[in-house]
């Protein structure tokens, strides 16, 4: 029986969006949002508030808009249990810009801390790379982040990492609300002012 | 029985899912997702032709919106091709183009609503149009094919110009109903 994971959510993402460059984040409904946020809330962070099952599909399309920038995606065992057949349209269209990363503490902890699939073994990086994504990796240890860091603004094919955490609650920290305002300020960081005139 | 009889498609001599391509083309349609529907066969060929359009089969209808979310996010234009069935997977997903107005056209062959054969096909279909309006889509259809572009080309239009999930329903009458040869 594997030891409970001890990596903190919070360190993992600062250490993941560490000097990010022009790095684009999706994250998912949460504390996935809360994270990135809580790492620096920017106009290229879309942290999303609803759409469960969403986050890596969002990533997908925003990834094939914008070939020529890395999108990354950070998001929750939960969520990413609602889309596994999003892995698999991943998987076929093969963005080579896109990093699906899975902060896995094996619970729902948004709503109470119940048991998601992955306490019972089930293998979200298998699934990924069953569904086309070779390098599907799981991460259980710090001394791991730092390549994964790398691979995200370097990869050649779509990257796909369970990051093992510590389930528990980090404090809040919560990124605007308004979905108009979130799309408008990511749109411009992305296009320029030209977003707003899009037709 | 004829294998084809089993899928409903728009006879040869009609060209409207040409009007559609065109159509596409001419609001700069980039990104094509779709769960395959037999009366949208000749159209997404027309899209796998265009090496200008990313076609991307979806395994859910619902991994198509969250995907034109991001599309848009990116500064792309994109549109969903999905039967009536589709539109309940979509249900909770409309929210995220709702709230991040983000311009989400559908174009949607209906199902369980002329002519129907298939009894599992009817409560989706009738109720296809309600899901839709209730999840804050505006709705517009398409029964006889001189109208279908314009209905199309109105309902791209509203999207992109205003910024929220828009439908297109392709009523089933010019699709044609399965018979499975009992007709």
């Amino acid at each position: 029986m594997p030891t409970d994971p001890t990596l903190d959510r919070r360190a993992v993402v600062r250490e993941l969006l560490r000097d990010r460059g022009d790095l684009l984040v999706v994250a998912g409904l949460g504390a996935s949002a809360w994270d990135i946020t809580a790492a620096g809330d920017c106009p290229a962070n879309l942290p999303l508030w609803g759409g469960m099952g969403g986050a890596a599909m969002l990533g997908l399309g925003l990834a094939l808009a914008q070939p020529k920038r890395r999108v990354l995606v950070i998001t929750g065992d939960g969520e990413m249990l609602m889309a596994l057949g999003a892995l698999a349209t991943i998987g076929v269209q093969k963005p080579v810009n896109l990093t699906v990363v899975v902060l896995d503490n094996e619970h729902y902890s948004e709503t109470g801390g119940q048991e998601t699939a992955t306490r019972h073994g089930v293998d979200l990086a298998a699934i990924a790379r069953g569904a086309g994504i070779p390098d599907s990796r799981i991460v259980r240890g710090a001394e791991d982040l730092p390549g994964l860091r790398s691979d995200i603004h370097r990869a050649a094919a779509p990257l796909f990492a369970v990051v093992k955490i510590a389930a528990g609650n980090a404090p809040l920290v919560l990124p605007p609300r308004e979905g108009a305002f979130l799309t408008a300020r990511f749109r411009e960081a992305v296009l320029g002012s030209a977003a707003h005139h899009q037709l | 029985m004829d294998r084809d009889a089993l899928e409903m498609r728009p006879d040869a001599a009609s060209d409207w899912p040409d009007r559609i391509y065109d159509t596409l083309k001419t609001h700069g349609i980039t990104q094509v997702a779709l769960v395959p529907d037999a009366g949208h066969a000749r159209l997404i060929r027309r899209c796998q032709a265009d090496s200008a359009m990313r076609v991307v089969t979806l395994t859910t209808e619902e991994e198509g919106v969250a995907m034109l979310v991001g599309a848009w996010l990116g500064g792309a234009k994109g549109v969903l091709l999905m039967q009536s069935s589709g539109v309940g997977n979509c249900t909770n997903m409309l929210s995220l183009a709702v709230l991040h107005r983000a311009p989400l056209p559908m174009l949607v062959t209906m199902r369980g609503d002329f002519g129907e054969f298939n009894p599992a096909q009817v409560p989706m279909g009738n109720a296809t149009q309600a899901v839709l309006e209730a999840m804050g889509t505006l709705v517009r259809r398409a029964d006889e094919a001189k109208d279908v572009a314009p209905v199309v080309d109105g309902t791209l239009r509203l999207a992109f110009n205003t910024y929220r999930p828009t439908a297109a329903l392709i009523g089933q009458r010019l699709i044609g109903a399965k018979t499975f040869g009992k007709d």
